[in-house]
């Protein structure tokens, strides 16, 4: 019995394109514990969500996993066929979207939405799933009594605790939330997240938590990776890395990073210099050596490999 | 929700109010109708009794409130031709295009819709590509043409169905129908067709694109995320997303169903309103040309009324009102 409940090994994602593939995610390997909360953090277009899409076989058209496996605990599941990939979606992994405004039904009461989730996955009738379905709202922290609503009736915050609820519905064991939070009011981002951690730590359930937000990753995940440009750069415990961060692009998406923290409101914020390269013209070598005031000569030439299951970079060769 | 009721229908009466004021300037204004109904050769005396009689010495706007209140009465004078009261005419015609427009919006309705998911949902296959390329006929051939088409082929060659009228048909309390004979159901198919292709092909078109564009969106992607199956996913949730614009377009489509008969009902000699109309033109029988242009008026007004109001029922946030200043 390990207690490793996802495991993904060199996943490389391509979409065909007129001028030479496209590589959204390239040669990623990572896991997942049972129960643990592990962030993914980096720019936009790193390769985040995609990873997540990749997982519940959501590639939209015409993406497709080119090589890689990805094993929830022992079945691999990035080559099941459609019916057997509902089975697990939503029942074993369920995904949460970033904007829940739009990932609601707006024709359909947030009841029925319940109900048709826990339909599909339990084995119950329609009274069971109904009853479940109040007793989720109720944990989310919404009245059962607004059971018959829509989701235009709701606030942002309320709506993205129905879709957590939906989420959970069917007791999945690993949840992937992309961006749960950006959306919000930041007052209401901690409330979601927190809520979230909650119900997922009841549960022994994993979270993959994906945001672009430092201080989401270092107030709720145990493990954190930081992906650039469709690799993944660096992979540790949270606390180690961002108090002793390793490549050079996390030590510079750490120190660009504003803190109010003991009333020290510094005026002026690292930047990293340039932005992420697009896909169609990555650069030789290291992607981000363009950007990186360490490079060696050799960042130029080759791909650093991820060293010791933690860093990418040829600087702790 | 009540409030919102109330207005359409205020706005509606308003809109039926200035299509009478049109419908009364043609039967004042086009020709004269004392020469018109009297004839060349009648004296003073008689224009004279007949202006008196007709009111056309009072002011205007008396007469337009005589004309709505004889209209309010479904009196809509004599035609020119056979003195025959308009009313009575339109009547006794009306049943025949309320069963051709019924039987073509079904056709166009329940084909378009299926066929649209189908191409929709089947985007890259063979069979949905080549409905999509084939109802560009539909779109660009002009409705005469059609029917000339349809008779050529399934009256005049294989002789499967009529070529023109209605065949028999059941009287039922004043109402004609075609529906309970056999003849009368064969000879509604042409026709049906010929006036609803259009129609079918538009709206296939439309619940595409539309089934294209929600099968986009995020809680589409969340639905599948969850778990349903793809039969879920495509008719329990992107469907009914569809038909929101889907029946606006189709609504007012079938007014103007109604309106197009005229065509197809010239070419296979269907006994309806818009033969008659025509016929009139032919006739310049100005008092059926403005109960008829009445009549479709009414008709559009009730469709947008009717069209509103299953807004209303299919999306809850219209019903809040939520939706009406952002997006409509």
């Amino acid at each position: 019995m390990t207690d490793i409940l996802l495991s993904v090994r060199n996943l490389r994602v391509v979409f065909p394109h007129r001028h030479g593939d496209l590589v959204p995610i390239d040669d990623i390997s990572f896991d997942v514990k049972k129960g643990e909360i592990i962030g993914f953090v980096g720019e936009s277009g790193a390769g985040k969500s995609m990873t997540g899409a990749a997982i519940m076989g959501l590639i939209d058209d015409p993406g497709m996993i080119e090589s890689g496996e990805i094993w929830l605990g022992d079945v691999r599941i990035d080559q099941l066929d459609a019916k057997r990939l509902i089975k697990i979606r939503g029942k074993r992994i369920s995904m949460i979207f970033q904007d829940p405004l739009t990932s609601l039904n707006p024709l359909k009461t947030i009841g029925d939405q319940l109900v048709e989730t826990i339909l599909t996955h339990l084995p119950v009738n329609a009274d069971q799933a109904k009853r479940k379905a109040l007793i989720g709202l109720e944990e989310v922290g919404i009245d059962p009594g607004r059971f018959n609503a829509y989701p235009h009736e709701f606030s942002g915050g309320m709506r993205q605790r129905v879709v957590i609820a939906l989420a959970l519905a069917a007791e999945p064991e690993l949840i992937i939330a992309d961006e749960p939070t950006t959306a919000l009011d930041v007052s209401v981002q901690a409330q979601v997240l927190e809520l979230l951690k909650k119900l997922c730590r009841e549960r022994n359930a994993s979270v993959m938590l994906i945001t672009h937000d430092m201080g989401v990753i270092a107030e709720t995940t145990d493990r954190v990776a930081v992906l650039y440009a469709g690799r993944l750069v660096e992979i540790g415990n949270t606390a180690s890395l961002l108090s002793s961060p390793r490549h050079p692009y996390t030590r510079g998406l750490i120190a660009s990073t504003p803190s109010v923290e003991h009333g020290d409101i510094s005026t002026h914020l690292y930047q990293i210099d340039g932005s992420m390269p697009r896909l169609d013209a990555l650069p030789t070598g290291c992607s981000f050596h363009p950007r990186c005031q360490d490079a060696l000569p050799r960042c130029r030439l080759r791909q650093p490999e991820v060293i010791n299951k933690s860093v990418a970079c040829f600087l702790y060769e | 929700m009540l409030l919102i009721i109330l207005r359409r229908l205020g706005q509606s009466f308003f809109v039926l109010f200035l299509v009478a004021l049109i419908s009364f300037m043609m039967f004042r204004y086009v020709g004269n109708p004392v020469d018109n109904l009297l004839g060349q050769e009648a004296t003073v005396e008689q224009r004279e009794a007949l202006i008196e009689a007709l009111g056309l010495n009072d002011p205007l706007f008396i007469q337009y409130f005589d004309f709505v209140t004889r209209v309010l009465q479904f009196d809509f004078g004599n035609s020119y031709r056979g003195a025959l009261p308009v009313a009575d005419m339109i009547l006794e015609r009306l049943p025949a295009t309320l069963e051709l427009a019924l039987v073509s919006a079904l056709f166009a309705m329940f084909f378009g819709v299926v066929m649209g998911v189908f191409t929709a949902i089947n985007r890259r296959g063979i069979t949905g590509n080549f409905i999509l390329s084939s109802s560009l006929i539909g779109v660009s051939l002009p409705t005469f043409l059609i029917g000339v088409l349809l008779i050529w082929l399934f009256s005049v060659e294989l002789r499967w169905l009529p070529s023109f009228g209605r065949g028999e048909v059941v009287e039922l309390g004043g109402w004609t129908t075609g529906f309970l004979t056999v003849s009368g159901l064969k000879s509604l198919i042409l026709p049906g067709i010929t006036l609803g292709l259009y129609q079918m092909t538009l709206i296939m078109r439309l619940t595409r694109a539309e089934m294209l564009e929600v099968l986009r969106q995020d809680y589409i992607k969340f639905a599948r995320a969850r778990g349903l199956s793809e039969r879920a996913v495509y008719f329990g949730h992107a469907l009914r997303n569809t038909l929101v614009p889907v029946i606006t377009v189709a609504g007012l489509q079938l007014g103007s169903i109604v309106a197009f008969a005229i065509i197809t009902e010239t070419v296979f000699q269907w006994p309806g309103v818009g033969l008659m109309f025509i016929n009139a033109v032919f006739f310049v029988d100005i008092p059926v040309m403005s109960a008829y242009l009445l009549l479709v008026g009414t008709l559009f007004v009730m469709i947008n009324l009717i069209v509103d109001l299953l807004y209303l029922a299919i999306d809850p946030r219209i019903r809040d009102g939520q939706l009406k200043r952002q997006e409509r």
